[in-house]
C-alpha cells in the first residue's frame, strides 16, 4: 500500500492507503474530517469541494495518493484568512466573526444555507472563486459556483453572501481580520 | 433580536453555527465502535424471474461478515414490508424483480469498499420477462402481470378513486358555451436531496434495544412501523434523525436498505451503516408526480369558469408505496379547482402498477397538490387562449373574493382565508405586467426574439390534518409538544416534527419567545429523537407550522397560564387581576407591580407558597389536533425568453408573491420560497426520469438528471401579503412547498405564451431545448418515454 504524507487543515498526516481510496473517503473515514460530505457519484454536485494547494477540487474525484505532498484545506480548517486552523467552537458562536472566515459569517447573515449539506463545498468553492476574482459581479459568482449544486436555497442568498464576503474581505471591518 | 422585540422577525438561524464549520452531524458522519458497512446488489432488469442467487464467492471474501438474500429474510418473515399505502413492497426479491435497481441482496463487510467489491462476487440468474413501462398500456388485456405475488390479482390495476359531483359536473359541461380539453402530463421526477438516504442500525444484544440513526422526516412513525414489522416493542426502539441534508419528501417512507441494515445488525451483532449512492437514490427511492391527466374546463363565452373535469392515470410503479393519509389514495389532488369560484367539479383517478420504482408523493407536492395546481393553471391558460382573453384578466374574473371565505369548494375543501385579487395585483405591479405585455406586443409586431409571460395563481392545502379524516397507517395526524422552563428562565421545547433544513430550531424557539417573552437564544429546540420527543407524525406536507407550530403556541400558552398563577402568589394578587405584557405578568392598573417570566420561573421552582393544587415548576405538554388545514396561496409570474433557433428557454425574471398568513421568520420564509422556485425551474425545464422500452431507467445520475445550478436560476423577486389563518393559534399557515407547487405552471405557461406565434396551445414538461424545438415544429412526442 502506498504511503502518503499530506497536510490537512494545518496538521500533517502520514498514512498507508489503498491506491483506489478517494480523497473524500480518506478525509472522512480515516481522518474523521466529516465536515466534507458526498452528494453524488458522478462529480457533478461539488458538495465535497476542498482546497488542494489553494485550488478547489472535488475530493470525490481525487485519489488520496494524488494528495501526497499536498496541502489540503477543508471547511473545518477555515479560519480568518481562509487557511489558518482555528479551534473548533464549543458553543453558538455563529456571530463571533473573530473565529470564522468572512465567508462563513456572510453565509450565516445572508441565510445562504438551509440543510447545510452543500455549505462546506459551497464555501470552499467560493474561497477559490474570490482568490481568482476578489470583486465578482453577480453573474461572475453564479458562473463561478456552477459546479456546486444546492437543493434548498435557490442560490440567490448564496450569491449575496459571496458578494458580501468579497466586500468584507476587500475592506475588513476589524483589525483581527487582516488579509 | 427581532423586528418586534419578542420573537417573530428576521432572526438569524441557530443551526448555522455548526453547518458553516462542517460540524453538522449527518447520518454518514456517524461512526460507532465495531461498525460494519452494508451495500445492496440491485437488479439490472425491470422485470425478471429470480431463478437463483449464488452468494458463495461473496461469503468467502475475507472482509465480508454477512450476505443477506430474500431467502434469508423470508425465514425471518421480513422479505416483504408494508407500505404507507397499504400495499407490500419486497425488501429483497424472492420471486421476481419488478423494477430496474430493485434490491436483490445485501452484503455486510468491514468497509464500504469491501462491501462493494463483494457485490461483484454475487451471481444471480434471471429469466427476463416483458415489462410494463408505458402506464397507458398497463391495463391492456395483454399487459404482463406485475404483481403475481398478490393473491387473486389478475391485472395491474391498483385503485379507482373519485371526488366531486360527477352528474352535476357533466350537466355543467353539457350546458357550457365553451369547453377546452387537453391531455396534460406531469412527468416522473425525483426530489434528489443532496444527501441520499441512509441509516446506522445498532442492535444492542445486551439491552435488546435497537437504535437507528437514519434519514427520516418522520422518526416516530418509523419507530411504530419498525415495531409492527420487526415485532420489537416500541420502548426497545429508538429512532434518531440527526441533521438531515434535505428531505423534500424523499425521506418519509421506509426503504429496503433500512430494513436490511437492521437485519444486518441483528445478524452480526454489530452496528451496520448503509448509505446509498446517488444513482441508487434516483433509481429506487421515492419518485414524484407521474400523473397523466386529461383536463377539461367549461366556461361562459365571457370568461366565467363553470366547471372542471379531470381524469388521471397515476403511474405508481411496481409497489404502491405512495405516502399519504390513508383515506386519500390520490392525496389531496381534489383541491384541483384551485383559486376559482367553480360551481361543479369532478376528478377520477386510476392508479396502475408499472415496472418502475415505487413512490409518487414527494418533492414538496403537499400530497399531489403540485399536480392539481399545475393542471388547473394550465387549463386556465388554455381557456384564456381559446377566448382571446389575457390570462391575468381571466384569473381576476374568476378568483375567489375575500368575502367568500371560509369557502367550500365543489370537491369538499373548506378554504380558511384568502384575499386573492390583491395578491395577484401585487405580483402584476412588481412585474410591471402591462409594460411586459407591451414589450411582448412590440416584439411580436417587429419580429423580435420570442418572449413569454406566464402566470400561476395557486391555493395550497397544508397542515395534515384533522385526525378524524387524516391518518398515516392508522396514526392520527396530530402532533405533540412539550415545554419546560428551567429555574433561571431558559427553556427546552420538544417537538415531534423533524427539520431537514427548514429552520425549525430557530423558528420554533421564536414561537416560544413570542409567547413567553424570553429571548430566542434561551430556547433550545429538541427534535428527531424518539426517546426525547413527544409522539407526532413528522415533517412533510408543509405541516410543521400548521400542526406543530400550533402545538408549540398552545403549550407555551399553557406555561404562561401556569406562570400567571405563580405570579399571582408572588405579587399577592388574584391571577385574574394580572395582565400579560410581553415577558411579564403585571397587576392591572399598576405597571410597576409585575414579575418577569425569569422571576416567575425561579419562584415556581423555589419555596414560594403556591395555591392549592398547583404543583410548582413551569412545564406543560399538549397534543394539537388541527381543526382544518391551512390554505396559503400565491401569485407567480414568470418572464421567459425563448430562442426559436435552438429552443433554449431562459427564465429572465420570476416574481413570487406568497401569502402564508403571519410570518414567524420572513427571512426563512423567503429562503423556502427561493428553493421551491428553483424546483420549478428544474421541473419545467430540466428534470425527468424517463424509461426506454426495456424499462431501463434513463436519468439515473446527475449526468442526465439535471438539477438547476446558479446559472439557470434568475434573481427571484419576492413580495408578500398577509392573510392570517383564522383557526391557527398564531394565524400562520404552512409555506414550504408553495413555491414548488406554484412555480412550474408559471414557467410552462410563459413558454407556451412565448410560442403563441407558432399556434402552440400546450407543451408538456420538460421544456428542454430539444423538446421546445420539436413543439415549434409541431411534432408531437412523449417526454416520459424514450420510445420513438
Amino acid at each position: 500500500m502506498p504511503r502518503i504524507r499530506v497536510e490537512v487543515d494545518g496538521a500533517t498526516y502520514e498514512d498507508d492507503v489503498e491506491p483506489r481510496l478517494l480523497l473524500v473517503h480518506y478525509l472522512r473515514e480515516r481522518l474523521g474530517k466529516v465536515g466534507t460530505p458526498v452528494g453524488c457519484d458522478t462529480s457533478n454536485c461539488g458538495a465535497c469541494t476542498v482546497l488542494m494547494d489553494g485550488m478547489s477540487v472535488k475530493s470525490c474525484s481525487v485519489l488520496a495518493v494524488q494528495a501526497d505532498g499536498r496541502d489540503v484545506t477543508t471547511v473545518e480548517g477555515l479560519g480568518v484568512d481562509g487557511t489558518v486552523l482555528q479551534p473548533p467552537p464549543t458553543t453558538n458562536q455563529a456571530t463571533s466573526s473573530a473565529r470564522q472566515h468572512p465567508l462563513q459569517t456572510a453565509f450565516h447573515e445572508e441565510h445562504a444555507l438551509q440543510c447545510g449539506y452543500c455549505t462546506p463545498g459551497m464555501i470552499m468553492a467560493s474561497l477559490d472563486l474570490l482568490r481568482e476574482n476578489p470583486d465578482p459581479s453577480e453573474d461572475e459568482v453564479r458562473e463561478g459556483l456552477e459546479g456546486n449544486l444546492c437543493r434548498c436555497t435557490g442560490y440567490q442568498n448564496i450569491v449575496k453572501a459571496v458578494r458580501r464576503a468579497a466586500s468584507d474581505m476587500r475592506e475588513p471591518a476589524g483589525q483581527e481580520v487582516t488579509p | 433580536m427581532s423586528e418586534n422585540g419578542h420573537g417573530f422577525g428576521r432572526v438569524p438561524r441557530k443551526e448555522d453555527a455548526r453547518f458553516i464549520r462542517g460540524q453538522g452531524n449527518y447520518v454518514d458522519d456517524i461512526k460507532l465502535p465495531g461498525m460494519l458497512y452494508g451495500a445492496i446488489l440491485r437488479s439490472p432488469h425491470a422485470h425478471a424471474r429470480l431463478v437463483a442467487v449464488d452468494t458463495s464467492a461473496a461469503e468467502a471474501h475475507p472482509q465480508v461478515r454477512a450476505v443477506i438474500t430474500g431467502e434469508t429474510l423470508a425465514g425471518l418473515d421480513l422479505a416483504w414490508m408494508p407500505t404507507l399505502s397499504g400495499d407490500v413492497q419486497a425488501v429483497l426479491a424472492t420471486d421476481k424483480v419488478r423494477f430496474q435497481g430493485q434490491e436483490v441482496a445485501f452484503v455486510v463487510a468491514d468497509s464500504h469498499y469491501a462491501a462493494r467489491d463483494a457485490l461483484e462476487l454475487i451471481d444471480v440468474d434471471y429469466e427476463a420477462l416483458p415489462p410494463v413501462i408505458d402506464a397507458r398500456t398497463a391495463l391492456d388485456d395483454d399487459a404482463p402481470l406485475i404483481r403475481d405475488d398478490l393473491e387473486g390479482r389478475t391485472d395491474n390495476h391498483i385503485f379507482d378513486w373519485e371526488a366531486g359531483d360527477a352528474s352535476a359536473t357533466d350537466q355543467v359541461f353539457d350546458e357550457a358555451e365553451v369547453v377546452v380539453a387537453q391531455d396534460v402530463l406531469y412527468p416522473r421526477v425525483h426530489p434528489a436531496p443532496l444527501e441520499t438516504c441512509g441509516i446506522v442500525a445498532d442492535m444492542d444484544k445486551v439491552t435488546g434495544k435497537l437504535t437507528v440513526h437514519t434519514t427520516t422526516q418522520a422518526p416516530h412513525a418509523h419507530r411504530t412501523v419498525y415495531a409492527l414489522v420487526a415485532g420489537l416493542p416500541e420502548h426497545k426502539i429508538r429512532v434518531v434523525s440527526p441533521d438531515i441534508g434535505g428531505g423534500f419528501g424523499n425521506k418519509v417512507g421506509i426503504y429496503p436498505g433500512y430494513v436490511c441494515a437492521i437485519v444486518g445488525s441483528i445478524v452480526t451483532g454489530r452496528p451496520v451503516k448503509w448509505m446509498e449512492d446517488r444513482s441508487e437514490n434516483l433509481m429506487t427511492t421515492s419518485f414524484a408526480r407521474d400523473y397523466h391527466m386529461r383536463g377539461e374546463i367549461a366556461a361562459t363565452r365571457d370568461g366565467r369558469v363553470r366547471g372542471l373535469r379531470v381524469k388521471v392515470l397515476a403511474d405508481h410503479g411496481a409497489f404502491n408505496g405512495t405516502a399519504q393519509p390513508t383515506k386519500f389514495p390520490a392525496g389531496f389532488f381534489h383541491v384541483f379547482t384551485g383559486s376559482y369560484d367553480i360551481e361543479a367539479a369532478h376528478c377520477a383517478v386510476t392508479g396502475v402498477y408499472t415496472n418502475k420504482a415505487p413512490g409518487g408523493v414527494a418533492y414538496a407536492c403537499s400530497f399531489r397538490i403540485t399536480e392539481a395546481a399545475y393542471l388547473v393553471e394550465r387549463m386556465m391558460d388554455m381557456l384564456a387562449a381559446e377566448l382571446g382573453v389575457d390570462p391575468a384578466e381571466l384569473r381576476l374574473r374568476n378568483l375567489l373574493r375575500s368575502e367568500q371565505f371560509p369557502y367550500s369548494t365543489a370537491t369538499g375543501w373548506e378554504y380558511d382565508s384568502g384575499d386573492y385579487p390583491r395578491t395577484l395585483r401585487k405580483a402584476m405591479d412588481i412585474a410591471g405586467y402591462d409594460k411586459l405585455r407591451a414589450e411582448q406586443a412590440d416584439r411580436r409586431a417587429n419580429g423580435g426574439p420570442l418572449m413569454g409571460i406566464g402566470i400561476s395563481f395557486f391555493t395550497e392545502a397544508v397542515g395534515a390534518g384533522p385526525r378524524k379524516h387524516m391518518d398515516i397507517l392508522g396514526l392520527g395526524m396530530a402532533d405533540g409538544a412539550e415545554l419546560r422552563v428551567h429555574p433561571t428562565g431558559k427553556a427546552v421545547l420538544r417537538i415531534s416534527v423533524q427539520t431537514q433544513g427548514q429552520g425549525h430550531e430557530t423558528t420554533f424557539a421564536q414561537i416560544v419567545a413570542h409567547e413567553l417573552g424570553i429571548p430566542v437564544d434561551d430556547v433550545e429546540v429538541v427534535h428527531g429523537d424518539t426517546d426525547q420527543t413527544p409522539f407526532g407524525l413528522g415533517t412533510y406536507g408543509s405541516r410543521s407550522t400548521p400542526v406543530s407550530g400550533a402545538a408549540t403556541a398552545v403549550v407555551a400558552r399553557k406555561v404562561r397560564e401556569r406562570a400567571r398563577i405563580v405570579a399571582g402568589a408572588m405579587l399577592e394578587a388574584a391571577p385574574e387581576d394580572l395582565e400579560w405584557t410581553p415577558g411579564r405578568w403585571v397587576v392591572r392598573g399598576d405597571p410597576t407591580s409585575g414579575a418577569t417570566m425569569q422571576e416567575i420561573a425561579m419562584a415556581a421552582h423555589g419555596s414560594l407558597e403556591l395555591p392549592e393544587g398547583v404543583e410548582g415548576h413551569l412545564d406543560a405538554t399538549t397534543v394539537y389536533n388541527p381543526p382544518n388545514l391551512t390554505y396559503p396561496f400565491g401569485a407567480y409570474i414568470a418572464v421567459v425568453d425563448v430562442d426559436p433557433g435552438t429552443g433554449k428557454v431562459t427564465v429572465r425574471r420570476f416574481i413570487a408573491v406568497d401569502d402564508c398568513g403571519v410570518r414567524i421568520n420572513p427571512m426563512i420564509v423567503e429562503g423556502q420560497v427561493h428553493g421551491g422556485l428553483a424546483d420549478g425551474v428544474g421541473m419545467a425545464l430540466m428534470q425527468v426520469m424517463a424509461f426506454d422500452e426495456d424499462g431501463n431507467h434513463l436519468g439515473a445520475s446527475f449526468m442526465d438528471y439535471l438539477l438547476p445550478t446558479s446559472m439557470e436560476c434568475p434573481s427571484w423577486e419576492l413580495g408578500e401579503t398577509v392573510t392570517p389563518s383564522p383557526h391557527h393559534p398564531l394565524g400562520a399557515k404552512g409555506v414550504g412547498e408553495s413555491a414548488t407547487v406554484g412555480s412550474p405552471a408559471a414557467i410552462v405557461n410563459a413558454v407556451v405564451d412565448a410560442l403563441n406565434p407558432y399556434g402552440v396551445r400546450h407543451a408538456d414538461m420538460l421544456l428542454t431545448p430539444a423538446n421546445v424545438w420539436r413543439v415549434i415544429q409541431g411534432r408531437p412526442f412523449r417526454t416520459d418515454l424514450a420510445i420513438p
